[in-house]
């Protein structure tokens, strides 16, 4: 018998706020002190503590030792850092207190899109060799995705309109113009700034925190080949599989939180998961809405575990996403206990 | 409080890649105005050449000559072409498979117009006049109608293969302090320094960071510290470091100022380099057209004991 | 139910170089999970995991670069992890991974550190020119010399403390085939008149900058049941960190570093590190750490450190070996050099550490650091499964 993991609590910055006045510690600490302060804990009843986030980002190296001052990091703590986006902190961590060694953790990370030029930063993780000296830039490469996913017949620009607007809760006649066509402005996400943090407990110590535990069911992540040329790009079989892996295919959710940061990602990821019409997808409004890079995938679980904690789930499906057109992703699925 | 400041900060650099045999290969290939590709175990053809089979990880080393001609997967229309790419008028991105190849290669298509583009179309390769050995020696890809290129076994060798590649790398990012050490740089301005104290364990922290890192808490109350302060810990530095105009030796300090809870770091001046001893008084000393003071200087006083700063190495 | 016990069947490294132009960033990867995966007899398929960690991204100019080295590392379709917790990010890697077979989340995980700092100029990397900040006014050796300088005022070490662990480390890194530094001529009288460049670090008492990888195989007890070669087992491993600068930092002796060394040794069940441990490879960048760790890591009494390493107990042939590998002043691939400390331990306690090996290694603490003295990583492997 495994232990049983929970979200306990989920805090982010309100997305609607510019953050440019404020550094990255100032920007993060108000989420920190909200996310413990919904369970009563302090720092230093945190076992563990895991963040994501990149240098890349902050133009900066070792940019993550400025964010631990927001923290409280004293007496020392057990943490650690992964330079991904969060939804992969909180994978360590959940493995952390898998092992027993700890029954409590707090998961963060941030992310400020706009210092950098966001498309072109994003570059820098591709093929230094054959595909970086191109610069080809992140709304290029989705845009690639897209076509090949009109082309397959799998969506239109009609369609892909349509989810934007959904996530948007406007009317799709907003699309906007062609950023690189097929996508238009409706169809790419908002650069912006964030963070978020989580926190998560095992057993009684979660009932104990939280009135209803968004229990983690299983939780995953695959990745593959690096190149575009090699992969097809209307299909996302590591999604497919983590969700597999998580347990997501054995009963229905009623909830997914997808980190689809373009909208033709979401056609993507449907597919994969084999969402239907039955399931809400993206009520928070997902990355379309607000897309602090390195934070959204972590948001993507939070938002699953707070409509769990609300009540107003009872199965949701989490996924997260790194790299270009979806080639890493994490699927974790959470339930609530029966009502 | 004053608005927050914010300046460019570029992070550029030309890094230099070593390729290994396949990419290596690959290259000066290109230079050649050949187009090479590996061949996988179960007999795909592979171009660009990796090191390593996507599918099963073995490494792949069998080079195949592959055409220049080949087919649009699929494209996207760049209205706008931004730095590095490519082309600098508006192009298509494309997948291209070339002929001979079972997967594709992305670069940019010289096309007039989004329509004159569709998946499927068949385009060739347009070489780059001036060629080194990179994948910018594909100019890019253009409409082509003629007949599909041959393909041959290749053992990619060639005379004065390219070993590595420049890749020189540019981001502009604008670059803001945040509020409190907008605070600080801001006081500087009147030759002040100015931290900022715990709410909790009313340490105070200079240059203040908007956090107190012990008690993770934000910091607002505003301190201002020194200008006289007392060397706690140091080095004399005998190598000249880059961009610095300043002659060696020369000692590099922690100084906490008087009213601040843990040191800065600063020059020692107005010395001998080899009669700097921990404990001693140093003050701030200001010069025009710097930010920071430009260094400390021994203020006469008496040594401080070392049981008075040992916290504060 | 008590967590799977942690066993290590693989061990690879790269010769390291101060330049690997041979190779692409995948290639040096390549070459250390390859050995890895061949000391453990086993291949790309029965890896359940990669777990990849490297210091700044900045130093290849890579952004997150694991997305572009799945392929190398044989990860498509599997999980993926990257760390990245400053200098200790080697033994925080292991670490990760090891938290995955003890959790039983899989049963078989590689990992992998590197950095190929040939490929840009850490320096650069370090001292990106943020705006409004003071400039750095020294390199690397600026930063940590002071500390020393602290140090040697609160021991009363005598100066020439630093010189005997250079001239033990170069010796040492003699008989390593991997180490990056293979001075042959080395003398005690060459470490002491080499130029002092951050008074009191001479020129021979700091690291090199190198090219290199280390990658570990680490299994269950089903795996190590299988494995072709004796296991290293992990009796304890922990990760402590503290804010990199606060009123009251003990910057000689971090807090973070006792806490880390005090959760090994309670979950090795050790109550005397000095008598219960048989080596040690710790992290010493800079020849003055090593009296330094001696005391943070419960070896010796506070200022009692350098006693130690003066009277030869840290020789290869003492009481207590330290960094019979050569350490990080052989060999330094930043975002490595953790790894390799762990991988060390592991090696000895395996016996496979040849013209290093310490005879009779049962119990060897792997020992990583980084950040402003502020990330610490730590893990204690035995001959013997534990408990």
């Amino acid at each position: 018998m495994t232990r049983e993991i929970a979200v306990v609590a989920f805090a982010q910055t309100d997305h609607r706020q510019s953050m440019a006045e404020l550094s990255e510690v100032e920007m993060l600490m108000p989420v920190l002190h909200e996310v413990l302060d919904r369970t009563g804990l302090k720092t230093a009843d945190i076992d563990f503590t895991c963040s994501g986030s990149s240098d890349y980002l902050a133009g900066r190296a070792f940019s993550f030792t400025l964010a631990l001052d927001g923290v409280g990091a004293w007496p020392p703590i057990s943490e650690s850092h992964v330079e991904m986006d969060g939804a992969w902190a909180l994978y360590e961590a959940w493995v952390k207190l898998r092992t027993g060694d700890a029954d409590t953790a707090l998961v963060y990370s941030y992310g400020k899109s706009t210092p950098g030029p966001l498309r072109d930063v994003l570059t820098r993780q591709l093929d230094p060799y054959y595909v970086a000296p191109l610069w080809p830039d992140s709304v290029a490469l989705a845009a690639l995705q897209a076509q090949a996913l009109i082309d397959a017949g799998d969506t239109d620009e009609p369609a892909l309109a349509a989810v934007g607007a959904r996530s948007r809760g406007a009317d799709s006649a907003g699309q906007g113009d062609y950023v690189v066509r097929p996508l238009r402005t409706g169809d790419c996400p908002p650069v912006g700034d964030g963070a978020a943090a989580v926190i998560l407990a095992a057993g009684e110590r979660a009932r104990e925190l939280c009135e209803r535990p968004a229990w983690i069911r299983g939780i995953d992540h695959r990745i593959e080949a690096h190149a575009l040329g090699v992969r097809d790009l209307t299909d996302s079989p590591s999604t497919r599989l983590a969700a597999e892996k998580a347990g997501l295919f054995q009963q229905p959710v009623d909830t997914a939180e997808l980190h689809a940061p373009f909208s033709s990602q979401e056609v993507v990821l449907r597919k994969a998961l084999g969402l239907d019409d039955s399931v809400r997808v993206n009520p928070s409004g997902g990355a379309l809405v607000a897309n602090p890079v390195m934070a959204a995938g972590l948001i993507r679980v939070g938002e699953a575990a707070a409509r769990i904690h609300r009540g107003e789930s009872d199965r949701a499906l989490a996924h997260a996403t790194s790299g270009p057109c979806l080639q890493q992703n994490l699927v974790a699925v959470l339930e609530g206990d029966a009502r | 409080m004053p608005e927050v400041l914010t300046a460019p900060l570029v992070v550029e650099f030309p890094f230099t890649r070593s390729l290994g045999p396949v990419q290596s290969a690959f290259l000066t290939g290109l230079r050649e105005r050949a187009v090479l590709g590996v061949r996988t175990a179960d007999g795909r053809t592979l171009v660009p050449p990796v090191e390593y089979d996507p599918v099963t990880a073995e490494e792949i080393r069998d080079l195949v000559h592959v055409g220049v001609t080949g087919t649009v997967t699929t494209w996207a229309w760049n209205h706008a072409p931004r730095r590095g790419q490519p082309l600098d008028t508006p192009f298509a991105w494309v997948l291209v498979r070339l002929d001979g190849a079972d997967t594709a290669l992305l670069h940019a298509l010289d096309a007039p117009g989004p329509e004159a583009v569709h998946t499927g179309m068949r385009v060739r390769v347009r070489w780059a006049e001036e060629r080194s050995g990179a994948i910018t020696d594909i100019a890019c890809f253009e409409p082509d109608d003629g007949d599909e290129s041959q393909v041959t076994v290749h053992a990619g060798e060639f005379e004065d293969p390219v070993a590595g590649i420049v890749a020189a790398a540019r981001l502009d990012y604008t670059y803001s302090p945040g509020r409190a050490q907008t605070a600080f740089i801001t006081a500087l301005a009147d030759r002040k320094l100015v931290g900022e104290r715990c709410p909790s364990c009313h340490k105070v922290y200079v240059p203040p960071r908007g956090a107190c890192p012990t008690c993770g808490l934000a910091t607002s109350e505003q301190v201002e510290v020194g200008p006289c302060g007392t060397v706690t810990t140091f080095c004399i530095v005998n190598i000249k470091a880059k961009n610095l105009d300043i002659e060696v030796p020369y000692v590099y300090a922690h100084i906490a100022l008087d009213g601040a809870d843990l040191a800065l770091h600063g020059r020692i001046g107005g010395i001998p380099y080899d009669q700097v001893r921990m404990g001693l008084r140093v003050e701030a000393v200001w010069t025009d057209g710097t930010r920071y003071p430009d260094h400390y200087r021994p203020t006469g006083e008496p040594d401080a004991d070392y049981d008075t700063y040992k916290e504060l190495l | 139910m008590s967590k799977e016990p942690v066993a290590v069947v693989g061990i690879g490294q790269t010769k390291h170089v101060a330049a690997r132009r041979d190779v692409s960033i995948a290639g040096l990867v390549r070459e250390a999970a390859r050995r890895a995966l061949d000391d453990a007899e086993l291949d790309w398929a029965d890896v359940d995991a990669v777990v990849i960690g490297k210091a700044p991204d900045f130093f290849e100019g890579v952004m997150m670069p694991e997305l572009y080295l799945a392929d190398a590392l044989g990860a498509v379709g599997k999980p993926m992890l990257r760390v990245h917790t400053a200098g200790s990010v080697g033994g925080s890697t292991a670490l990760v991974a090891a938290s995955l077979v003890a959790a039983r989340v899989h049963g078989t995980v590689l990992t992998l550190a590197f950095e190929k700092q040939s490929e840009s100029n850490a320096m650069w990397g370090l001292s990106l020119p943020i705006p409004f900040q003071q400039p750095l006014l020294a390199g690397a050796g600026g930063f940590f010399a002071p500390h020393v300088r602290a140090y040697m005022r609160r021991s009363g070490a005598p100066d020439t403390v630093g010189s005997l662990v250079a001239f033990k480390d170069r010796r040492n890194a003699l008989k390593n085939p991997y180490a990056h530094l293979h001075e042959h001529d080395i003398t005690l009288d060459k470490v002491q008149a080499s130029p002092m460049l951050w008074d009191p670090i001479r020129y021979s008492e700091t690291c090199p900058s190198s090219d290199g990888a280390c990658a570990m195989v680490l299994t269950d007890r089903a795996g190590a049941a299988r494995a072709p070669r004796p296991p290293a087992w992990m009796h304890g491993g922990a990760m402590r960190s503290e804010p990199t600068l606060f009123a009251g930092k003990d910057c000689v002796s971090p807090r973070a570093g006792k806490d880390c060394a005090a959760d090994v040794y309670r979950q090795a069940g050790i109550s005397d590190p000095r008598r219960e441990i048989d080596a040690v490879e710790m992290y010493v960048p800079f020849s003055w750490y090593e009296p330094m760790w001696l005391e943070n890591l419960g070896f010796a009494d506070e200022g009692e450190g350098w006693k130690l390493t003066e009277a030869g107990v840290t020789e290869l042939d003492g009481d207590l070996p330290v960094d019979m590998s050569g350490g990080v002043l052989s060999t330094n691939p930043i975002g490595a050099s953790g790894m390799i400390r762990f991988a060390e331990a592991a090696l000895q306690v395996r016996g496979q550490a040849g013209a290093h090996q310490v005879d009779g290694a049962r119990r060897v603490l792997g020992h990583a650091y980084g950040g402003g003295s502020q990330f610490f990583s730590m893990w204690l492997v035995g001959s013997e499964p534990p408990g």
